[in-house]
């Protein structure tokens, strides 16, 4: 059981860590502000919630797992509150968005 | 003492029990007299009502979230495919939509679930559209066929 949890745990890390690679090529790899928002969407989603569920499978019951599961909901209910006031202030200050029909002309 | 006052005691008092792990009686007053602290000031602030603790949405936000979390894997899915294939797999394009949600806090599950599924961020929201901007045309039409919108409306009922 316990060897069982911690391959599954390590398999949560390992994905975590690979979606949190590709989040960051993305961000390198978009061509602006408003696409690159989305590929660090992969991170704060998908990522973290792998690696704290990976965290939760091997710190077993107790304080910790309280803790971990504290953690990710935090970031779940603020990560889309900071995106959304990020994409905000960019409209705000007037940054245009490059859109796929202007792209192909 | 009406419902969400309590409901709001019983979050903050799991909160400290919780996070402090050390029960001595000298802690477990101090934690009391913390959360009568916190309950006493949000009174006066007057913020303690359906929207801070949203009880009559708590039987049907379970559902609401198993469905959310599917839709969140899958798009996550779909934003990592789309940046290993490269600048030339991404059609970005901005739209408005209609909000069809008629309470505050609907039109916000609504917003924040479209910001926290990758690939489609909510820009602006105003009395009933929300700009939306969007990585690929295919999730905007996902959107615009109004799956989302739907389940959301679902909370409402």
């Amino acid at each position: 059981m316990e060897l069982l949890l911690d391959l599954i745990s390590a398999v949560c890390f390992i994905l975590g860590a690979l979606l949190i690679l590709s989040g960051g090529v993305g961000i390198l790899r978009f061509p602006d502000f408003f696409t690159r928002m989305h590929a660090a969407g992969i991170t704060e989603t998908l990522a973290t919630s792998l690696i704290l569920i990976g965290l939760m499978l091997i710190a077993g019951w107790g304080l910790v797992l309280f803790k971990l599961v504290l953690i990710l909901l935090f970031i779940l209910l603020t990560s889309p509150t900071a995106s959304h006031a990020l994409a905000k202030s960019a409209l705000h200050g007037k940054l245009k968005p490059i859109l796929h029909n202007e792209h192909s002309k | 003492m009406n419902k969400h006052t309590i409901s709001l005691f019983c979050i903050l008092a799991v909160l400290w029990l919780f996070n402090s792990g050390i029960y001595t009686p000298l802690l477990l007053i101090l934690g009391l007299v913390s959360i009568g602290f916190v309950i006493w000031l949000s009174l006066r602030m007057g913020i303690i009502d359906d929207e801070s603790q949203p009880l009559q949405l708590s039987r049907k936000l379970p559902a609401y979230y198993f469905w959310l979390i599917k839709k969140i894997i899958q798009s996550n899915i779909d934003v990592v495919v789309l940046v290993w294939r490269g600048n030339g797999a991404i059609s970005p394009c901005v739209a408005t939509l209609p909000i069809g949600q008629q309470s505050e806090i609907a039109k916000v599950i609504y917003a924040n679930s479209i910001t926290l599924t990758p690939g489609t961020v909510a820009m602006n929201i105003e009395n009933n559209s929300v700009l939306i901007h969007s990585l690929t045309t295919h999730s905007m039409e996902e959107l615009r066929e109004g799956d989302m919108a739907r389940q959301v409306s679902r909370l409402e009922m």
